[in-house]
């Protein structure tokens, strides 16, 4: 039992730290924060999402020597 | 825990700590286990951390946990996201370390191992640690401003633009210097080169999955990516051995230069998502599965350090890069204690993820604890090597000769033993036709990281693991490339729009490429003079580098200085105050001799005047004359870029001054700019 419950959390770091979960943790904090709005922005799809995220990403300094 | 067990605890970290760092220094038998650096880097770590950093963080910054932090206030589940602070830990720990601290360390090895390990120990826990903790916070309290953005904001107008310059020049020599480090590894070698061309198409193949086949499925396209790395390392195997493919890849060092030029160049103006964003994620998998595999391996195998403490060559005569231990030891070991780059990451795109500002001593200071550590390990790798051999891979053809015969015969007339036979076969080990003059760092520390990993885990790998090693500096020397020509094209950018608004657009294809050419010459020129220098060229470069990363750090440490003196803090101001002090002395002096010395091997004047007698006398080869005109242009070049450099950081530490003076005598200055306190109403955040 503590072991899957380990081995979950491990996981669930990973995709975290990798931003395999970027668009899942995005489309949480939409339906939280803009159910409360009378015109919400559309939702945007995986790909759109993706597409922001990594022009996004790398739009400053990431990487150092 | 019971306090009195906890704080005998404490006292015995301190007395091990202390055994293994006095052990390190006073050692002068044949060779000392790389257990005692381990021994001594965690405990001096695990001491700075519990004590030094939690002062720092309760008495001078005055963290404050119910303060509600800019991803809380701000959160737009896009970049202010409050995040775990493991998380977050991985992020930032991923973005500071580089290549630097793998390269500087190995270089350093010059003088011996004792005066690189005390300096990324002292330098991070003092320095490093400090200037990144310091940064973040003050960043963090300002909604993740830029260190130039803080410098304007607290300085004046003045120091802004010389964060700004500073960043830029920085990056331009980084580029060079990574990139000549990469054509060194790749010289004569179609193993290598061909692995590190392969990892150009599986690139562009894992951005293609990302995008379009599985789009943002990152894990599964970065295993996918690791495997294929992995296969281009056996299958570099597979050409070498192949006559006719061999040939294809088999290159001196100008065309493979022109080649990383052409690749920047590329990376720099095609969309991330084909380049630079999956060669980033592939290389953040490799190298920290790669650190952990050395930390690993170095702890099971335990092997023995054979380079003495000190050698000869802290007089400044060193083979690999002229100048004395003080001040060029600590201009060499940059990243792995002290890096001014860091601010750029500790401010920006970290402060924007903390959920809480208790955060920031493990984030911050946490972090240059690891990198300091991936050092220590970089260290172990180049001096577990017959100090003979080290000298062997890493001095360059100039300054011990071009054949085999006369390299061994100078390196032993300095007292370390080689043979031509012992550096045949270990290149033939290796794979590779010679190991000889390989200057830069990447192959010894991949030969240290060979032997270290074939004897961990099985034998009879030396070529494959050597391999591995050079592809793995690589993919990470060439992500830092593509990410900094990126980020230099959007800081000259942002400067052109001031004269032009057209200009400073970052979407209008015209300006993005003619931005991008005019960073991608800037460092092509400086990688196209090292590789045609036969002194190696990063003999120049790495310390040209290494001022240029010293002074940004020192302009990160006057903000924080003079925000603490403007707030109120004047007599903690010198745990910033301290290691700037420090730096400023550093960085003057090796800016100093790197233009007056009269030594050819570090003053740049002396180096192009005595390059110019000889060329007027006529005792240059023909081939020599040819590149003469060239060289002597560039050491006046570098020489006068020092001078800016130095009246850079002059300039910044004036402005400093005056504003802390200003400020302490009651006279008007900037007020500070703080957001205003917000009371925090977020609870743990899970992972």
């Amino acid at each position: 039992m503590n072991l899957v419950h380990w081995g979950h959390l491990c996981w669930r770091f990973i995709r975290r730290l990798s931003g395999d979960d970027a668009y899942e943790r995005y489309v949480a904090h939409y339906r939280d924060s803009h159910e409360t709005m009378l015109n919400p922005p559309p939702m945007l799809t995986r790909r759109e999402f993706y597409r922001w995220y990594q022009e996004d990403k790398w739009n400053g300094p990431n990487r150092c020597c | 825990m019971n306090k009195t067990i906890k704080q005998a605890l404490w006292v015995l970290i301190a007395i091990l700590g202390a055994g293994a760092v006095g052990g390190i220094a006073l050692n002068r038998g044949e060779s000392i286990n790389a257990m005692w650096f381990i021994t001594a880097a965690l405990c001096v770590y695990a001491i700075a951390y519990r004590f030094y950093s939690a002062w720092i963080a309760t008495k001078v910054l005055l963290v404050d946990e119910t303060r509600a932090t800019p991803a809380e206030r701000l959160d737009n589940g896009r970049d202010y996201v409050p995040t775990n602070r493991w998380i977050v830990f991985g992020h930032h720990f991923a973005a500071i370390a580089g290549p630097g601290p793998l390269i500087g360390p190995t270089l350093a090895a010059q003088f011996g191992y004792l005066p690189g390990t005390l300096w990324i120990l002292i330098g991070a826990v003092l320095g490093g640690a400090v200037q990144d903790m310091v940064t973040l916070f003050l960043s963090t309290r300002r909604n993740g401003r830029s260190l130039g953005q803080m410098a304007r904001d607290e300085l004046g107008p003045i120091g802004g633009i010389a964060a700004l310059i500073g960043t830029l020049a920085i990056m331009i020599i980084l580029i060079a210097v990574l990139g000549l480090v990469v054509v060194n590894a790749m010289k004569h070698s179609p193993w290598a080169t061909s692995t590190v061309v392969a990892t150009i198409p599986i690139a562009v193949f894992i951005g293609l999955y990302m995008r379009n086949i599985r789009p943002g499925k990152v894990l599964e396209a970065s295993l996918l990516g690791v495997v294929l790395l992995l296969l281009a390392v056996a299958g570099g195997g597979w050409i070498d051995h192949q006559p006719g493919l061999r040939a294809i890849f088999d290159h001196d060092g100008l065309p493979l230069a022109v080649g990383v030029i052409v690749y920047g160049f590329a990376a720099a103006i095609l969309p991330v998502w084909m380049l630079l964003a999956p060669r980033d994620y592939l290389s953040t998998f490799m190298k920290l599965g790669t650190i952990m595999l050395l930390a690993v391996a170095i702890i099971l195998l335990q092997p023995e350090v054979k380079m003495p403490a000190l050698t000869q060559f802290t007089d400044g005569s060193g083979p690999i890069f002229g100048g004395a231990l003080f001040p060029f030891v600590f201009i060499t070991v940059a990243c792995g204690a002290i890096s001014g780059f860091h601010a750029l990451i500790a401010s920006g795109t970290t402060p924007k993820l903390l959920a809480n500002e208790r955060d920031i001593r493990m984030i911050g200071y946490g972090s240059m604890l690891l990198e300091s550590f991936v050092a220590i390990m970089a260290m172990i790798a180049a001096t577990v090597l017959d100090p003979g051999v080290f000298f062997a891979i890493n001095s360059p053809a100039g300054v011990v000769g071009r054949d085999a015969a006369t390299a061994v015969a100078t390196i032993n007339s300095w007292g370390f033993a080689v043979t031509v036979e012992q550096m045949e076969n270990l290149a033939r080990q290796m794979g590779e036709t010679t190991l000889f003059a390989r200057t830069g760092g990447a192959p010894s520390l991949a030969v240290g990281m060979a032997s270290i990993f074939s004897s961990a885990f099985g034998q009879g790998m030396l070529a494959f693991w050597y391999h591995f090693a050079i592809m793995f500096e690589a993919v990470f020397i060439l992500t830092t490339l593509d990410a900094g020509t990126r980020v230099g094209r959007f800081m000259l950018q942002d400067m052109l729009g001031n004269i032009s608004p057209r200009l400073g657009e970052t979407s209008w294809y015209p300006s993005v490429l003619f931005s991008s050419a005019l960073v991608v010459a800037g460092w092509g020129y400086f990688l196209y003079i090292g590789v045609i220098d036969p002194n190696g060229g990063v003999n120049i470069l790495w310390p040209l580098f290494g001022i240029a990363n010293q002074m940004l750090a020192a302009i990160a440490l006057c903000v924080g200085t003079a925000i603490l003196i403007k707030s109120g803090r004047l007599k903690y101001a010198w745990v910033t105050g301290f290691p700037l002090l420090w730096l400023v002395v550093v960085t003057t002096t090796a800016a100093w001799q790197k233009i007056v010395s009269p030594d050819v091997r570090i003053g740049f004047f002396a180096a192009a005047d005595d390059l110019s007698a000889k060329l007027a006398a006529g005792v240059l080869t023909p081939e020599q004359a040819k590149v003469a005109p060239q060289l002597i242009f560039n050491q006046h070049l570098d020489a006068w870029l020092t001078m800016f450099f130095i009246a850079v950081l002059w300039i910044v530490i004036l402005d400093m001054l005056r504003v802390s003076f200003r400020n302490l005598s009651g006279k008007p200055v900037s007020s500070v700019t703080e957001t205003p306190y917000v009371p925090t109403r977020l609870g743990k955040v899970q992972a």
